[in-house]
C-alpha cells in the first residue's frame, strides 16, 4: 500500500543552529550535529526516517533555511 | 560529509511542499539565530507573493535591527529615520494611492522615538499597514530598556529589573492606537510556533487586502523575542516570552472591521 512520507533538505551553510526547528517537530526528525558549519554554527539534521512533510520545521525557522518534500512511497 | 535518512524518493522537485519563497533575497539574514524579525520578513514576502502584489507594493524600514529589510525583501523599499516610517509611508500612500504600503517597525522605533508619527498618522486614518516587532527591548543598540520593557525585566540600562516607580510603566501602544478612529484592524500575533505563524500570516493577509477598501491603518503588532538582548538561547527565550511578555501582551484581534473586540484576552491587567 502507498504511504505518504516526508523529507527534509537543510540548507547547512544558512542554518544558524537555534535549535528552534526542534521543538517544532512532532515526529522528533531532526537533531543538531555534532560538526559545524562554515560559520560555526551546528546545524539541523535529519535523526530517523519518520518525517510525514508536516512542514512545521520549515515555517518556524527563522532563516528559512529547510525545503520540506511529501510524496507517496510504495 | 554523508546525509544520514535522506529519502531520494521522495526528494524531486515535484513533491516540494514548502520552499523559501524567492521574494526573499538569497543571502543570509543579518539577525541572530533564532530571532523572530526573520519569520515576520518570509511570512509578508510570502504574502505579497500569494497576492501577486510585489511589484505594487512599497515597503518603509525602520532604523533598528531590521534597518536592512530592504537588503532582504525583494520589493521596492525606503528606509526611514528613526521612528519616522509612518510619516514616510503617509507620504507614499497618499501619492501612490494604489500601492500597497507598508512600514515594518520594532517597540523602540514605532513607541519611543516614533511616538507622534505612529499616533497621529494612525489618528488621521491613512490606509497603509503598520508591523510593529515587540520584544520589549533596544535589541539592535545592546538591549537597553525600552517603552516596552515589562516591570522588573532586565535589560542593559535596567540591570536591576525595571522599576515602575522611577521608569515608568510599560507602554501598551497598540492597545492606545486600537482606540483611535482612523484605526480599522488591530491584531497582536506571535511568530514563535508554526500555528502561532500561520496566523500572523493570515493577519497579513488580511490588512493588505484591507488597504484596497481605504478604511484606515491596519496594526500587526507581533510579539517576539530578542535572545540576545534578553541574555539566553533562542528556545528559551520563547519560552520565558510565551511565561512574561503573553500575560502583559495578550495575543488575539483587539479591533476588527473599525470594532473594539469585546474579549476578556484583551482586558489589560497589570
Ligand atoms: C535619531 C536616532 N536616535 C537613536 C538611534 C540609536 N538607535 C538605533 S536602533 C535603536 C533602537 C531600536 O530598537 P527597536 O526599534 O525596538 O528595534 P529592535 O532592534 O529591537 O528590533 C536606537 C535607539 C538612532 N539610530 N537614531
Ligand atoms: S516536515 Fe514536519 S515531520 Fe518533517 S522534519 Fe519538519 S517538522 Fe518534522
Ligand atoms: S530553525 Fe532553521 S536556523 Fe534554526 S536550527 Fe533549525 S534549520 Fe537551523
Ligand atoms: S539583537 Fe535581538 S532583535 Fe536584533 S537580531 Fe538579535 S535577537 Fe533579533
Ligand atoms: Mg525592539
Amino acid at each position: 500500500m502507498a504511504k505518504i512520507k516526508g523529507d527534509i533538505l537543510v540548507n547547512v551553510e544558512r542554518c544558524k543552529g537555534c535549535e528552534v526547528c526542534i521543538a517544532a517537530c512532532p515526529s522528533s526528525t531532526i537533531a543538531m550535529s555534532k560538526e559545524v558549519n562554515g560559520k560555526g554554527y551546528h546545524f539541523a539534521m535529519k535523526v530517523n526516517n519518520d518525517c510525514t512533510g508536516c512542514m512545521n520545521c520549515a515555517i518556524v525557522c527563522p532563516d528559512g533555511v529547510i525545503t520540506v518534500f511529501r510524496g507517496k512511497v510504495e | 560529509m554523508e546525509e544520514p535518512f535522506v529519502k531520494t524518493e521522495i526528494r524531486k522537485d515535484e513533491n516540494i511542499v514548502y520552499k523559501r519563497t524567492n521574494l526573499l533575497v538569497d543571502r543570509p539574514l543579518s539577525y541572530c539565530p533564532g530571532c523572530g524579525h526573520g519569520v515576520v520578513h518570509r511570512m509578508l514576502m510570502e504574502t505579497l507573493q500569494e497576492m501577486d502584489i510585489q511589484d505594487k507594493t512599497i515597503g518603509v524600514s525602520p532604523v533598528g535591527c531590521s534597518v536592512l529589510a530592504y537588503d532582504f525583501m525583494n520589493i521596492d523599499m525606503l528606509g526611514a529615520a528613526h521612528g519616522r516610517a509612518p510619516a514616510l509611508a503617509t507620504a507614499i500612500k497618499r501619492l501612490w494611492p494604489h500601492k500597497f504600503v507598508f512600514t515594518y517597525q520594532g517597540d523602540g522605533d514605532l513607541a519611543a522615538i516614533g511616538t507622534a508619527e505612529t499616533i497621529h498618522a494612525c489618528n488621521r486614518g491613512e490606509n497603509f499597514t503598520i508591523i510593529f516587532i515587540n520584544n520589549g527591548i533596544y535589541g539592535m543598540t545592546g538591549g537597553q530598556m525600552a517603552p516596552t520593557t515589562l516591570p522588573g525585566m532586565r535589560s542593559s540600562t535596567s540591570p536591576y529589573g525595571r522599576d515602575v516607580q522611577t521608569m515608568g510603566h510599560p507602554l501598551k501602544i497598540t492597545e492606545l492606537i486600537a482606540n483611535l478612529p482612523g484605526v480599522y484592524y488591530v491584531t497582536r500575533q506571535a511568530v514563535h510556533t508554526p500555528n502561532h505563524v500561520r496566523k500572523t500570516k493570515k493577519a497579513i493577509r488580511k490588512a493588505l487586502e484591507q488597504q484596497k477598501e481605504n478604511k484606515g491603518i491596519a496594526f500587526i503588532e507581533v510579539v517576539s523575542n530578542c535572545n540576545s538582548g534578553w541574555k539566553m538561547t533562542p528556545v528559551q527565550s520563547n519560552k520565558w516570552m510565551e511565561e512574561n511578555m503573553f500575560p502583559f501582551y495578550p495575543l488575539g484581534d483587539i479591533k476588527v472591521d473599525g470594532k473594539l473586540v469585546e474579549k476578556k484576552e484583551t482586558v489589560v491587567k497589570e
